[in-house]
Formats: C-alpha cells, structure tokens, sequence
C-alpha cells in the first residue's frame, strides 16, 4: 500500500492532528485574547473530521501495515466521540469564559486528547492502541488538573496521573506476555496463534493483567477508586468530557482490544468481564445512594453505566457489541445534557455543585427542572425515555447469550438505581426551594441541554436508525 | 573467556548497586549508585551487540534522568528518612503479595511453549552488514512510522502540559528589553550640566 493510500484512511486522525499544531501556533501568537477564536476553530476542525470520517475514508481499510483500522465500528465511535468533544468544548467555552479563566490551551489539549481517542478505536495492535491510549491520557491527566489554583482540581490530576500511569504499567506487563506467549502485537495474528496452539496459561495471565488495566481506563468496579474524586475536582466541562467521549473511546477500545484477538478464549475472558460488570452495576446503584455533591453522585452512575455496558460485551456476540454501541450513543447524549445542566447550577455567578441546591427548583425555573428530570430519568433507564431502549438491548443481548444470572442481576441493581435518580426528581419537584438559581444565562449550556432532552425522546420513537447503524457496526467489529 | 568475565562483572556490579540504590541513607549516594547501574546495563548490553541500546542508556538516563534525579534530591529539601520511616510496616504485606505473584509468574513461565519455527526466527535478529543505528532506522522511520508521528504527539502534549500547568506571568518582573537599550542614544541618557565652581550642579548626586 502506498503512503497516499494510508494518508487517506488516517485522514480526519490527521486533520486533527495538524489542525490542533495550527491552533497552538495561533493561540501562541495571539495570545491571551484568542481563546474564542480558538475554541470556535476546535468545533470546526471537529466537524470537518467528523464529516471526513463519514464520507472520504474508504470503508473497511486498513493503513501503515494493520496497524491502524477504519471499519464500520470505528467509524461508529469515532462520529460519537467527535460529537461528545465538539459538545464539550462549547461547554468549556462558556464555562471559562464566565469565570474569567479562558486559556487557548484548553481546547487544544482537547482537540489533542480527541485524537488520542480516534486512534484508539481504530488500533489494530496492541503498539497503537497503547500510543493511543496514552496521547488520550496524558492530555486528560492535564485537563482535570487545569483550574491550577484551585486545590481540588489540581489533588484531581494528580490522583488521576498517578493512578493512571500504575494502570498503564499493569496494561503494559499484560501486553508483554501476551507478547512473549503468541509472538506478536496485531490482533489478527494474535487470534491466528490462539486458533492455531490453544490458549495457554501465559496467554490468559497476560489477559487477565490486560483486563485489568483497560477496567482502570473505564472505571469498572475493582479499579473505580479514582472516578469520584477525579470528576468532583476536574473542572465542569471537563468532567462532561471525562465522563462522555473519553468513555466511549475507552469502551470501544476495550471491546476490540478483548474480542478481535482472543475470541477463541471467550469462556476464560467472559468470567471476569461479568464479575467485573456485577460487582459495577451494584456499586454504582448502592454507593450513589449517600452523595451530596452531584458530580461525585455522577461519577457512581457513570461506574454504574459501565458495568451494564460490560455486560454486553460478556455477551461476546454481535448483538452483545450492538448493544454496547447502542447504550454508549444513549448514554453520551444524556450525560452531556446533565453535565449541562450541572453547569447551568450557578447561584449569584458562582457555580454551586451540591444536590440540596436543587431543593425546589421546579418553582424557581421549572423548565430547566423537566428537561434536568427528564435526563435523570433516561438515565436510570425508565421506560418513556431512550435509556429504556439501551438497558433493555444489552439485557436482551445478556439473555440470548446464556447470562441470565447477570441480566437479572443488572435488572436488579437498575431498579435500586432508580431509588437515587427518582430522589433528584423530588428534590427538585417537591422540597422546600433553596435560593433560587441564576437564570439568565448564556446560550451555549442550555441549548445543548435541550437537545440531549430532544434526543432522549426522539429515540424512544424512531430507535431503528440507531439500532441498524449500530448492528452494522457491530457485524464489522465481529465477522 | 573474556566474554564471560566481563558479563559476571557487570552484573555482579550492577546487582550490588542496585541494592545500594535502596539501601543507601544518603539519597544523593543512591543516585551514584543509580548511575553506576545504568553504566553496567550498558555494558551488558554492548557483550549482547546491542551498541545503540547500550548509547541510549547512557546518553538518556545517565545523561538526562538521573542528573534530573541528582537535581530534585539536592534542590528539594525532602527528608527521606522520615519518608522511608512507614515503608517498614508495609514490607510483610508487600513481601506476600510480591511472592504470590512471583510463584505465579513461575507458574506461567513454566507453561511456555516454543514452536521450533520460532527458535529459527529469533536466532537471525542481529543481521551482520548494517549496525544497530542503521537497522533501527530503517524499520522505525518505514514500518513503524505512525507510531513514530505519534510518539512525537505525545511529546508535544507533555510539553503543552508542563506550559500550561506552570507558567505564570508574574507583574513586576524586570526583562532585558534590547530593542529598548539599543534606541537609547546619548541625548537621552546623559545629561550634560554646566557647573559653577563651588555651587555644585544643584542636583542629588546618586
């Protein structure tokens, strides 16, 4: 394959890549005062990806010798985690801008992080999923941390640094025997010498270890630690980023990274995907129960939503995959529409994160409260609302393949989830109200809350362009 | 013969300073020591034929990590012993867990199957006409050149980071402006005073 061919399936990878250089340089240049134009570049440049994405890369090719797949999956994720950042930087735009704190870095490290992110759903051996993973992380280490003068935010990058960088040794020493124990990094001849020899005993350490490390990256139960103190301290739209397109990246990347090399060890990895997938759907439903502070209490839900999107990929089966596709597209446009309305909570223009502030909203701004509700409610998974359709496709899924301990399981831990997503309800519905929030705000937030809201209910109606993409998404992933 | 003796020296070497390395109470010792290990693993490298590995070690941790290393221990005032002081406690639990994994690592090494292809393929690494370099840069700027352009993204995101993370514009600080000194000219400097004798110029002498 020549270079131009390779360039062309690396396209929007790389328009990020030189439009995030050009932008430095500019912000550089300009100084201080171009962080506007600087954001508003960033939405461009993700846009243009994105439609590149869709529209120029060849479908099902592969570039710099299989190292780098664009197939339908990838492709899938790679539109959802551009929206997710696009999103998120509008959210940062306004945010920064309110507390007087832009800096042109931001977006920048963004745009940087983003392109991490596509190159890890589009690896296709264990070398470039690692360099993809960690562009993503370190850029994400120096977000949370990016509010410098603040005490939590900066304990939030360090945590997540150190963190981090234990989970990318473990990921490392697992690639490494599985290294030693198959003779190479690219997944296909990975599964070729698993077909071929059997799996051995080193191959499943090296599993397990990998496992392990890609968990820490999703924040699945043994390895959620740092999740809760990361999201509180990092700044709002940053934690909307954490929490929306570096989890579908992490996801995705974790769905390749297990089914296209070891299908042949599906029972050994599938015993610890839904012990790790119960024991996160219980601590998501259970610890959530006692926050005070709605980012950490998002932060639970967010453990919560990976151990059910795990189960699908215990399923091992196409519709397990379309599953997880669908439940991540539901599950980032509903997260941005709350981590909006977390940013929209500000009292006399200092931004206030605590759940009693909510007391009685409906009274003060009853708007805000039905579309903030109403995400809460998809959320939990409540039938009129689109996370209906998610829970019960990865439920269904479980089912088919033989789970039904853990679906149950699941259906069980959703229901006691409700029990703190239904307290928000009638926090706000029904206490004594608390001060009342600013309302007049900038555009941005509420916009991009309402459009979550829209999406939610459009969903539940015309869920079929969804289901169709995701299941061909899935059929690329898994032949 | 030789051979044979310079590899047990350097690895004598380099295991005894290595368990100097967390033995020693001086920190700026253990740094020493850290650097003599380096130069050994280098040495051991060079008997492997492995030249350019054995160059990176010196020229990039010896050069560049453990003079950083040498810089934190001495600018930083960190009392170690107060640091090292709970670490005992912790050493029965650490000692079982390293040796579960230990043995279980025996476990799995013990399961390793060769193929007889794979012998023939790892015997033919070092080819005998290029050098190490010359090898290297072959694959890495060819095969491997989209991990390479994305090394090079890393890099450049550490760097922004340390930026961001870091700089502050301070007021008050005073800069060498040179397009500033080099416009002055005499006139705007000098101050020439035509001075009475015993009246003085009138102004406060500095």
């Amino acid at each position: 394959m020549t270079l131009q061919a390779d360039l062309l399936v690396v396209l929007p990878e790389l328009i990020l890549a030189l439009g995030a250089m050009t932008l430095l340089l500019t912000g550089a240049i300009r100084g201080g005062k171009a962080a506007p134009l600087v954001n508003w570049g960033a939405v461009a440049l993700l846009a243009v990806a994105g439609a590149v994405a869709l529209c120029v890369v060849p479908a099902d090719a592969t570039a710099f010798g299989g190292a780098f797949i664009a197939d339908g999956f990838a492709r899938f994720a790679k539109i959802l985690i551009l929206a997710g950042a696009a999103l998120c930087i509008l959210l940062a735009d306004e945010f920064f801008a309110t507390s007087k704190l832009s800096r042109f870095e931001l977006p920048v490290l963004m745009l940087i992080a983003t392109l991490g992110m596509l190159l890890m759903v589009s690896a296709g051996s264990f070398l470039s999923l690692y360099m993809g993973l960690e562009l993503q992380s370190l850029a994400l280490y120096v977000l949370a941390s990016f509010n410098r003068d603040h005490l939590r935010s900066t304990e939030a990058g360090l945590k997540y640094f150190v963190l981090g960088a234990l989970s990318s040794g473990m990921l490392l020493y697992g690639i490494s025997l599985i290294y030693g124990f198959t003779g190479s990094v690219a997944f296909t001849a990975i599964a070729h010498v698993i077909g071929e020899m059997g799996v051995s005993l080193g191959v499943i350490f090296g599993l397990v270890f990998l496992i392990a490390g890609l968990a820490f990256k999703v924040s699945a139960v043994p390895f959620h630690m740092w999740t809760p103190d990361v999201y509180e301290g990092a700044p709002t739209p940053v934690t909307a980023y954490f929490a929306t397109a570096a989890k579908v990246a992490a996801l995705c990347l974790f769905l390749r990274a297990i089914l296209s090399p070891f299908p042949e060890a599906l029972e050994q990895w599938r015993q610890i995907i839904v012990f790790i997938s119960v024991l996160s759907m219980a601590l998501g439903a259970l610890a959530a129960i006692g926050q005070t502070n709605i980012k950490r209490l998002m932060a639970y839900s967010s453990i919560g939503h990976m151990g059910y999107a795990l189960l699908g990929l215990a399923a091992g089966t196409i519709m397990g995959v379309q599953g997880v596709l669908i439940y991540l597209a539901v599950y980032v446009f509903t997260n941005l529409g709350v981590f909006a309305g977390i940013q929209v909570m500000r009292r006399n223009g200092h931004a206030v994160e605590s759940i009693s502030d909510l007391a009685g909203l409906a009274r003060t701004d009853i708007r805000f409260a039905l579309v903030f509700a109403m995400l809460f409610l998809s959320l939990a998974g409540l039938p009129p609302f689109a996370g209906f359709i998610a829970k019960f496709y990865i439920f269904l899924a479980a089912m088919q393949a033989g789970l039904v301990i853990p679906a149950v399981l699941g259906v069980l831990a959703s229901t006691v989830g409700l029990v703190y997503y239904l307290r928000l309800a009638k926090i706000m519905f029904f206490d004594e109200p608390a001060p009342a929030l600013d309302v007049r705000q900038s555009l941005a937030p509420r916009a991009i809350m309402v459009m979550a809201g829209a999406v939610t209910l459009v969903l539940i109606v015309v869920p079929l362009p969804l289901v169709n993409a995701a299941g061909a998404a899935a059929r690329a992933l898994l032949p | 013969m030789f051979q044979a003796i310079a590899f047990y020296a350097f690895s004598a070497i380099l295991l005894l300073s290595a368990v100097m390395v967390i033995g020693a109470r001086n920190p700026v010792h253990s740094v020493l020591f850290l650097i003599l290990a380096f130069f050994n693993a280098a040495g051991l490298f060079v008997l492997l034929g492995a030249e350019f590995l054995a160059m990176l070690l010196v020229v990039v941790y010896v050069g560049a990590v453990a003079v950083l290393f040498l810089f934190v221990v001495m600018m930083l005032d960190i009392d170690f012993a107060e640091l090292k002081k709970g670490s005992l406690q912790y050493l029965p639990l650490g000692g079982l867990i390293g040796l579960i994994l230990v043995s279980e690592l025996v476990l799995a090494g013990s399961a390793w199957v060769l193929r007889p292809a794979h012998l023939e393929a790892t015997a033919s690494v070092i080819p005998s006409d290029v050098t190490n370099t010359k090898a290297l840069g072959h694959i890495l700027y060819t095969d491997y050149v989209f991990h390479f352009q994305i090394a090079g993204m890393v890099l450049l995101v550490a760097m922004i980071g340390a930026i961001v993370l870091t700089l502050r514009t301070r007021p008050g600080v005073r800069r060498q402006n040179i397009a500033a000194q080099n416009a002055r000219t005499a006139a705007m400097s000098v101050d020439m005073v035509d001075v009475k004798p015993g009246q003085g110029s009138g102004q406060e002498g500095s």
